[in-house]
């Protein structure tokens, strides 16, 4: 690219993101509506981007959460939004874990107005992740610990295996 | 240890956003005139991402020679940014219609080809005649722009420029 090229913001996904949430907070009366729509549509892309995700790579069946929440880390996060989230509060079932991300790509240059104080901005990333998992047959709860857009230092997601899936039962409707 | 086929990734990303952000679009705006309300939706989105994907530039006129050479970068730099490849067709009446044209436009490859999903071509447009628009804009340039599908995945964009 040229010189002047450079002077193009790279953030295409980000920005686009932030269209999205602008809008979704113009429809939705509420933060609590527009935090379920962000999880519905994350949820929406989840399940395609596993496809997506296990093409590109060629990490096999996880043989436990451990590794799955390894390859979510080191291989998904890094692959598709340039970060690595270290992976730390393992439950001592081994059934409950953090992500943590010193830094959110979907939040540069982001600040909520006072009168969204409990909107979870990044929602779309726990949908995501949970309808990824689901299409490799495990249930998941994904949800936001911390977060820096409200004051917290770092972002932490907090990921829980409730259950495998049977492979013959139909995938949730959304 | 693995290979990765991390090329691109990104780019898929943000077409899987972009697909999602349609289908929300398009649900929300079900009933009367719907598509018209959903496509300029989706253009409005579109302008305040190409608005912000051209936050650095002012409108700067010893960096472009004239319209021509805005447009060339739009074709160019811009398109390269933001699709991975640049625009292979421009063409101008030298009047202020540009008419540039992707012969494999990334955003319709999703889209199958058959005739019924024809109509629904002008919302997998419509983000970017957004972009172009908002691109423009922050270059000092006001334009109208719109597209149309020629033979998918080919599409025409085309750019009025609006004087001010």
């Amino acid at each position: 690219m040229t010189g002047s090229a450079k002077r193009i913001n790279s953030e295409l996904f980000t920005l686009t993101y932030g269209a999205l949430v602008t809008q979704l907070c113009k429809d939705y009366e509420n933060d609590e509506e527009v935090n379920k729509q962000l999880d519905k549509m994350g949820y929406n892309i989840g399940v395609r981007l596993i496809e997506d995700f296990l093409a590109r790579s060629s990490v096999g069946r996880c043989h436990d959460f451990r590794e799955t929440a390894d390859v979510i880390a080191k291989v998904a996060f890094k692959m598709y939004l340039g970060i690595t989230p270290s992976v730390t509060n393992w439950s001592p079932a081994g059934d409950e874990f953090s992500l943590i991300l010193e830094s959110n790509p979907l939040v540069d240059f982001v600040e909520l107005p006072d009168n969204h104080s409990t909107l979870i901005y990044s929602n779309l990333l726990c949908g995501v992740l949970r309808g990824a998992l689901e299409m490799v047959q495990m249930a998941v709860d994904v949800r936001f610990a911390q977060d820096t857009l409200r004051g917290d230092n770092v972002t932490e997601i907090r990921m829980k295996f409730i259950k495998r899936i049977e492979e013959n039962l139909p995938a949730g409707d959304e | 240890p693995s290979v990765f086929i991390a090329d691109m990734a990104d780019e898929a990303l943000f077409q899987f956003l972009h697909n999602e952000v349609i289908q929300y679009v398009n649900s929300a705006e079900s009933g009367e005139t719907e598509n018209g309300r959903c496509v300029s939706k989706l253009e409005n989105m579109g302008f305040r991402v190409g608005q912000g994907l051209i936050e650095r530039f002012t409108k700067d006129t010893a960096r472009f020679k004239d319209e021509l050479d805005i447009m060339k970068f739009i074709c160019k730099d811009f398109w390269t940014c933001v699709f991975k490849k640049q625009i292979d067709n421009l063409r101008t009446n030298h009047q202020g219609i540009y008419v540039l044209q992707d012969n494999k436009f990334r955003l319709l490859t999703q889209l199958s080809t058959g005739k019924q999903y024809l109509e629904h071509a002008p919302k997998y447009l419509a983000f970017t005649c957004g972009l172009v628009r908002g691109g423009l804009s922050n270059l000092g340039v006001k334009s109208i722009v719109t597209a149309e599908v020629s033979v998918m995945p080919a599409c025409k964009f085309q750019v009025m420029i609006q004087k001010m």
